[in-house]
């Protein structure tokens, strides 16, 4: 019997009867704006959030906000006037000098701040991660109330990889004393569209 | 086998509490991890709800398990990933060293995996000349001081600021005296940086499988499961049997509770989903066993499995947070890891169940509602049943029982111990009787209930 037969043997002798999955209830939300609630969520967990009324918009505010005489990247098209537009098929590696990386995102979630973000959108899976800064594009309207409305939204859509991003990569290690930057970007911004 | 050496968890906690000034640290530390997670419990209002759902689909996913670990097999492998299945931490630790050796691999980054840890896997493979980085910041400081983790979402929770300072000048070269957590933080960034840009290989560990698509979830705050993921040639997935999850509708319900319970965050800062492995890339799926369907076999226990590791039950212990993680002698501490461990090694456990007030916090606080004390309770039946209980409380359970089930013997019990309280104090306030090692004994009451029932009523 090889391991796996003897491990799948133990389980079914030692699973106890079968109970059904509960029926998953889903729960009447606050209404109010949605885009407002996932910015105010966003900022209280470190990250940063600016309403901008279109992508042409990006562009300008850069410079307040980063380092813009170091490298600057995007995979949207649309901003490859502002940024590098990176090309899909090179070593992940090469990426570790990027400073703010533009990519769009699917959608937000009002009660987390997270978005949600696949490969398609990435380029590359490293990218939402390597980078100083991160800055994401979301239109307002594509905000969800809870994970619960992400999934549904989600539905059985293929992705080969896909994470919810919620502010920078932070780390409270020691002693309990929060520190922003850990392994991942410093600073997440989200660029939300109106 | 030999039997293994007892766990004496009473006297490690008299050993951490002999530093009272770090005892308050950690109590106060731990204590305000738990404020945070009922702060952020409270924003929703259908808490209970959403516990209650995640209780009754952990519970299908056990009493269905068979079915779903093929589901996922099946699913992950049809995604481009290959899956093991080990039984114990030998055939685990022997599986991926033979994925790295077949790629020539001698170095790896890893990220939190509680049960590589429990596996021992770093210091197997270490033996086989290969080198493993841990990349979380508490993991990759308790690493370098050669320690092991006291908490299983906060692994250096024990450190200070200053002995962290110290670790770091001698490994990292910090100035002499560097405790600013910001200033150190910065330091592991470069040094970790520079191991994920040239690693060939990463390990991460699982919080969810989905059955129905074959993908898995990994939490971090850090983003280092995915740096070493994705900058890797193999990542290598280390698995409980039962982190499985039903659908990704279900997932909605898991995140929802994870990060709060742990930390008091409405969701960690990255959920990655990994499905189809990177071109080029090899993705490996390592599913344990380790004593999981033995514990799926014992009625009493198997609630113990529903468990996503979000350690509240850890922070709101009174015990846990006053004896410190080092008193259990296990790779998860605290309440749960009292019912997780006695199934590992009866006797080398038995005195964990006994760590506890049965207060019942930890229940409270579960995401899952696992009935936590109420399974402390059962172990120490089942470990005295076995006659696995302390000579000293075997004696004195006796005596009590005896005493309290005769009449005559608890009055004379009761005249007895009010005439040596008053004459002869030195024989209960001693050090042989336990209770009142940190405690003062009752004064007896001048009259007894009986007595007073007797002439008042």
């Amino acid at each position: 019997m090889t391991t796996r037969e003897k491990i799948l043997k133990a389980v079914l002798e030692n699973q106890p009867a079968s109970t059904p999955p509960p029926e998953v209830f889903f729960f009447p939300q606050e209404t109010g704006n949605l885009s407002d609630k996932f910015a105010d969520t966003l900022i209280s967990i470190g990250g940063r959030a600016i309403v901008v009324q279109g992508l042409d918009a990006i562009g300008p505010l850069l410079p307040k906000y980063f380092d813009t005489t170091r490298r600057i990247a995007t995979n949207i098209p649309e901003l490859a006037g502002t940024a590098g537009l990176i090309s899909q098929d090179v070593d992940p590696h090469s990426f570790q000098d990027i400073e703010v990386m533009l990519m769009r995102a699917h959608f937000g979630i009002a009660e987390n701040g997270a978005v949600w973000i696949t490969e398609q959108l990435m380029g590359q899976r490293i990218l939402p991660f390597i980078p100083q800064h991160l800055a994401v594009v979301i239109s307002a309207s594509d905000i969800v109330p809870t994970m619960q409305q992400a999934y549904q939204r989600i539905g059985s859509a293929r992705y080969r990889f896909g994470s919810f991003i919620a502010g920078p990569s932070k780390t409270a290690d020691i002693e309990q004393a929060l520190v922003l930057g850990a392994h991942g970007p410093r600073t997440m911004t989200a660029f939300i569209v109106h | 086998m030999e039997p293994s050496k007892t766990i004496d968890h009473a006297a490690l906690a008299a050993e951490f509490n002999k530093d009272p000034e770090r005892v308050d640290w950690h109590d106060a530390t731990l204590w305000t991890v738990r404020q945070r997670r009922d702060m952020r419990a409270h924003q929703v209002p259908e808490w209970e709800a959403l516990r209650e759902m995640a209780s009754q689909i952990k519970e299908n996913v056990l009493s269905n398990l068979h079915s779903y670990l093929q589901q996922f097999e099946q699913n992950a492998i049809a995604n481009g990933i290959t899956v093991h299945w080990a039984e114990g931490a030998e055939d685990h630790n022997q599986i991926i060293y033979g994925i790295l050796k077949a790629k020539g691999i001698n170095q790896m980054v890893k990220s939190k995996s509680m049960l590589t840890e429990e596996c021992g896997l770093n210091e197997f493979l270490g033996s086989k000349g290969i080198d493993v980085v841990d990349s979380d910041l508490g993991e990759r400081i308790i690493q370098l001081a050669h320690q092991r983790p006291t908490h299983i979402v906060l692994p250096a929770i024990h450190l200070r600021k200053e002995e962290i300072g110290e670790i770091f000048h001698e490994h990292l070269g910090t100035p002499k005296g560097l405790s600013d957590p910001q200033e150190l933080t910065e330091t592991a960034r470069q040094h970790l940086r520079e191991v994920f840009l040239t690693r060939r290989a990463a390990l991460t560990g699982v919080n969810f499988g989905i059955a129905e698509t074959g993908e898995f979830v990994v939490c971090t705050n850090e983003g280092n499961a995915d740096m070493g993921a994705h900058l890797s040639e193999v990542h290598i997935a280390s698995m409980g049997l039962e982190k499985l999850v039903p659908t990704r509708q279900h997932m909605g319900i898991f995140l929802r509770l994870l990060a709060r319970s742990a930390t008091g965050q409405p969701i960690t800062t990255y959920s990655s989903h990994f499905s189809v492995p990177r071109p080029g890339q090899e993705m490996h799926i390592v599913l344990v066993d380790k004593g999981r369907t033995r514990q799926l076999g014992r009625p009493d226990f198997r609630a113990s499995l529903k468990c996503i590791k979000c350690a509240a039950c850890m922070n709101t212990c009174p015990v846990y947070r006053r004896s410190g993680g080092y008193s259990y002698q296990a790779t998860i501490a605290g309440p749960i890891g009292s019912i997780l461990t006695p199934n590992l090694d009866m006797d080398k456990y038995k005195n964990l169940p006994f760590a506890s007030t049965l207060c019942g916090s930890c229940t409270n606080v579960c995401p899952v509602k696992i009935d936590i004390h109420q399974q402390l309770f059962k172990w120490r039946q089942e470990i005295i049943k076995e006659g696995k209980g302390s000579a000293q409380k075997t004696f004195s359970m006796k005596l009590m029982a005896s005493i309290l089930s005769s009449p005559g013997k608890y009055k004379l019990s009761g005249s007895a111990f009010k005439w040596v309280s008053k004459w002869m104090p030195f024989l209960v306030k001693n050090k042989m009787n336990p209770w009142y090692r940190q405690r003062d004994m009752p004064q007896a009451p001048a009259t007894s209930f009986k007595e007073w029932y007797k002439k008042n009523v």
